[in-house]
């Protein structure tokens, strides 16, 4: 892997992130308004002051347009992205390589989905023509990512109960910490056996496997390292970004079998090498992962190399990543119980990395990781499904390396 | 002598119990079952289905044909010429006269004469979809099937199987059976009326086509008579003074009557089982009469039909649910999931990969030998560009590697069942298993494919490729009760 990195080179300042739900009474727009505004203010800046704009949404507006009319942005430099479910953090990763090669001082990156809109079950896909000849456009998301469950129960001998209690615990987890979190779509805890006994989606997957439809947008400020400490006493320093698209060939090559992220352990190898991390799960304090569905995180906790292989469901078991365990993972609820407007979940998951490493989340969610003195946090956001996808990982930390 | 060199059938694997109709409705209950075709499956393709095992392993055999010739009374399109599907999910050669013959009930036998008497080699093919409305006898004792037949002078390794002897047909205009273009359901005129005159067409056909033979009636060793008009082809079996163990089954308890494709599928069945020699005569009643006559040679034996009709009758789903028999014959409009239309196909992408989405033609690397589902100019194996041969996979069996059930997905018949395959000899494909129940989906289960109309959307039918459990003979389908 090539990358360099920019390690320690820029540091987010001010973030805003909407609540995440059904936001019958606002529109992209209004949503944009809302974080874009808080993360000026969180940096103590005026708008005026951002010299540059990276937009990510998968559908929800074209062009840099999309940001600079609803808020008449006066002839600034605004891109608009979007890779999947992981545009969010590709927004990001635009606004932090524009600051570190000199070329802005100060950057922002927003994210926002208004998927509530559409009177639709879950996502819609945004359609190519096609021939009609794959099943790509048949299939639905819990569909494609339930393929994982056979195959992982099948590999390590787990039967279908046992597999369906480990998916149970994640979502319940997840639930827990969305519970303890005023912006999050689900707000309520839910029992294991509720979480069991819901009605089936698709394969293993019922209901409460799969992350919530929802409107919502986050944005981040990032300037240069060097100028951070002059918005803020406590930036937040980027470690490492990492994003690579998979060749997609899991549908079409007999070698791939369903129980992994190629492109995420990519992904992951070339973050931990970039933020010189070798042993993660002791040295994150926590790591906010992209748990789309229950079989996802299950299966990230080892690609992202938080559990040995074969493991992870024992790990889960045992609580391993729960808000009080040795590596929370999901404290603010996660895609599960937060909810997923896909532009902006990755920059939502780099807002609670940036509460809890700045000790400011609220007390009932706050890790106890970060005041036993780790100083680092990792997002990890995907876009696409087993075989085939885009994977992003960042690693942050609230001080400079030594 | 050119004459008959293959053939295959096809009946469709779903039946509705006539008990079942009769219970929703209130009606006097029927005996049996009637053949159903698939919420996935149209004339075209079970056209393709019936001529795939007739052509299967002989590229001499497909690549020779000059002429297809697609008969149904239940055309999926108009205006647009179904047979050329048919054309492209047989890879057949680019010079064939690809038609419609369609219709009409009659066009079956009219496309097997046509056939017969061609002076190039000619695959004939026979497909109906047979209903009425809820309550009419049509849907029930009706059915749906297809049968295909390669007619042509024989090769070394391609023996005539059935000589053609000898054919006449008879053209009346009747007010018999009739429908409007669009309507839901045939109309008939009282039955009686017609009868007494098909009875005297099918003499007159029989005695001509008989006296040109130089054949007896008593002759006959296997009689076949077809058409929509029950008491007519009754009667012509009876009163042929052919002989009571010369006449075929006519299958009306297990699939009941196929339409433009019940001569085909009783002709298939007759050549299961005909010994060389054996003297074989089809009668199609319809708008007039039309008679063939066939002789079993001393090939036949070595090259019958690999899925005969009689395995196929009785291998087949447990009786479906009348309303969902109604539901996929467009008579109930049920609720769909809150999801977008489906999309149809677009036109350029769908010819600009033809082989691939016809003939589940798929492509191999000439470097390192991976193969591709669907083609791809790069290869996923050794990322060598462009260096990708044609590798015809519709033949090709499989085995499930993971599986899910869909029931978010928009499908006419819910849940959508979704297996990722590897096949035998390399290469792997996501897509949809069909005549399947979610018990047949696991890990392991294998597969082969079927050529299916997955869906209609926004007017357009798109026609793909399924994986269907790979069934071996049986010799009666599941118990009822």
């Amino acid at each position: 892997m090539a990358s360099h990195g920019i390690r320690d080179r820029v540091a987010i300042v001010g973030m805003g992130c909407t609540p995440f739900g059904e936001h019958w009474d606002r529109s992209a727009d209004d949503l944009l308004i809302d974080s874009v505004s808080a993360a000026v203010a969180d940096a103590g800046i005026g708008l005026e002051d951002v010299d540059a704009f990276w937009l990510g949404t998968q559908a929800s507006g074209v062009s840099g347009m999309a940001l600079s009319r609803p808020l008449h942005l006066d002839y600034k430099p605004v891109t608009r992205i979007e890779n999947m479910c992981a545009t969010g953090s590709e927004a990001l990763r635009g606004a932090c390589y524009a600051v570190a090669c000199g070329a802005y001082d100060v950057a922002m990156a927003v994210g926002v989905e208004k998927l509530k809109d559409s009177g639709m079950s879950g996502l819609v896909s945004t359609a190519v023509p096609g021939a009609g000849d794959d099943s790509r456009g048949e299939i639905t998301a819990p569909a494609n990512f339930s393929l994982l469950a056979p195959a992982y129960a099948a590999k390590y001998g787990l039967g279908p109960d046992a597999l369906k209690d480990v998916m149970a615990r994640i979502a319940w987890k997840n639930h827990v910490n969305g519970a303890r979190n005023p912006r999050a779509q689900f707000r309520k805890e839910v029992s294991l056996a509720q979480i069991r006994d819901a009605p089936t989606v698709a394969g293993m997957l019922g209901v409460f496997d799969c992350s919530g439809v929802s409107d919502g947008s986050a944005a981040a400020i990032v300037v240069r390292a060097e100028d951070a400490h002059r918005y803020t006493d406590k930036p937040i320093y980027i470690k490492a970004l990492s994003l690579v698209a998979g060749p997609v060939d899991g549908l079409v090559d007999t070698g791939y079998d369903f129980t992994t992220f190629p492109e995420v352990v990519a992904s992951a190898r070339d973050a931990y090498r970039q933020a010189g991390i070798t042993d993660p799960a002791a040295e994150l304090a926590l790591a906010e992962v992209h748990d789309c569905f229950t079989p996802t995180e299950l299966i990230l906790m080892e690609d992202l190399g938080f559990s040995a292989r074969g493991q992870a469901w024992k790990d889960v078991s045992a609580g391993a990543f729960d808000l009080d365990g040795a590596l929370p993972v999901n404290p603010d609820g996660g895609l599960k119980a937060f909810g997923h407007p896909i532009g902006a979940s990755g920059l939502r998951m780099m807002f609670e990395a940036w509460l809890q490493l700045r000790g400011e989340a609220p007390p009932e969610r706050t890790v106890g990781t970060v005041a036993a003195g780790r100083k680092l946090a990792l997002t990890h956001n995907l876009g696409g499904g087993p075989g085939e996808c885009v994977s992003f990982v960042s690693v942050v930390g609230s001080e400079p390396s030594a | 002598m050119a004459g008959l060199l293959a053939y295959g059938a096809y009946v469709p694997y779903h039946r509705l119990a006539r008990q079942d109709i009769a219970a929703a409705l209130g009606t006097s209950a029927g005996r049996g079952t009637r053949s159903v075709a698939g919420y996935d499956e149209d004339t075209t393709s079970m056209a393709v289905e019936a001529a795939r095992p007739a052509l299967r392993g002989d590229s001499g055999l497909r690549g020779s044909i000059r002429h297809l010739l697609l008969a149904t009374a239940a055309p999926a399109y108009l205006d647009k010429t179904n047979a050329a599907a048919v054309h492209a999910a047989l890879a057949l050669d680019r010079h064939v006269l690809a038609l419609d013959v369609a219709a009409a009930v009659r066009s079956g036998i009219g496309a097997l004469i046509a056939g017969a008497r061609s002076d190039v080699p000619t695959l004939a093919v026979l497909a109906d979809i047979r209903t009425g409305r809820p309550g009419s006898t049509d849907e029930s004792a009706c059915g749906d099937a297809a049968a295909a037949f390669v007619f042509g002078a024989p090769s070394a390794t391609r023996p005539v199987i059935a000589e053609v002897v000898a054919h006449d047909a008879l053209s009346e205009e009747l007010l018999e059976r009739w429908r409007l273009p669009g309507a839901v359901a045939s109309r008939v005129w009282e039955e009686r009326f017609a009868e007494d005159i098909y009875v005297g067409l099918a003499r007159e056909a029989l005695d001509g086509a008989l006296s040109e033979a130089g054949w007896e009636a008593a002759d006959i060793d296997h009689f076949a008579v077809a058409g929509l008009h029950g008491r007519a082809c009754a009667a012509v079996r009876r009163g042929s003074g052919v002989r009571l163990a010369a006449l075929t089954p006519d299958f009306a308890d297990a699939i009941g009557n196929t339409g433009t494709a019940h001569i085909g599928v009783q002709l298939a069945d007759v050549l299961d089982r005909a010994r060389p020699g054996e003297k074989i005569a089809l009668v199609v009643l319809g708008d007039g009469a039309g008679v063939l006559l066939l002789r079993a040679t001393d090939a036949l034996p070595a090259h019958r039909a690999t899925r005969p009709v009689a395995e196929q009758i009785a291998s087949h789903s447990a009786p479906m649910a009348y309303a969902s028999f109604l539901s996929w014959r467009g008579m109930l409009d049920r609720e769909p999931p809150r999801r977008p239309d489906p999309e149809p196909p677009y036109a350029p992408p769908a010819h600009r990969r033809t082989a691939w989405k016809y003939a589940f033609t798929g492509s191999r690397c000439e470097k390192c030998g991976a193969r591709h589902l669907p083609v791809s100019r790069v290869c996923a194996s050794c990322r060598a560009v462009d260096a990708m041969v044609d590798e015809p996979m519709e033949q090709v069996h499989g085995t499930v590697v993971t599986f899910t059930v869909d029931r978010l997905a928009f499908t006419p018949s819910p849940p959508m069942l979704v297996v990722v395959v590897d096949y035998d000899g390399g290469g792997r494909f996501r897509c949809q298993l069909t005549d399947a129940t979610e018990a047949d989906a696991s890990v392991g289960a294998r597969v082969e494919m079927t050529f299916r109309r997955t869906v209609t959307a926004g007017g357009v039918h798109n026609y793909f490729w399924k994986a269907r459990p790979l069934r071996e003979a049986r010799a009666t389908g599941p118990a009822r009760d």
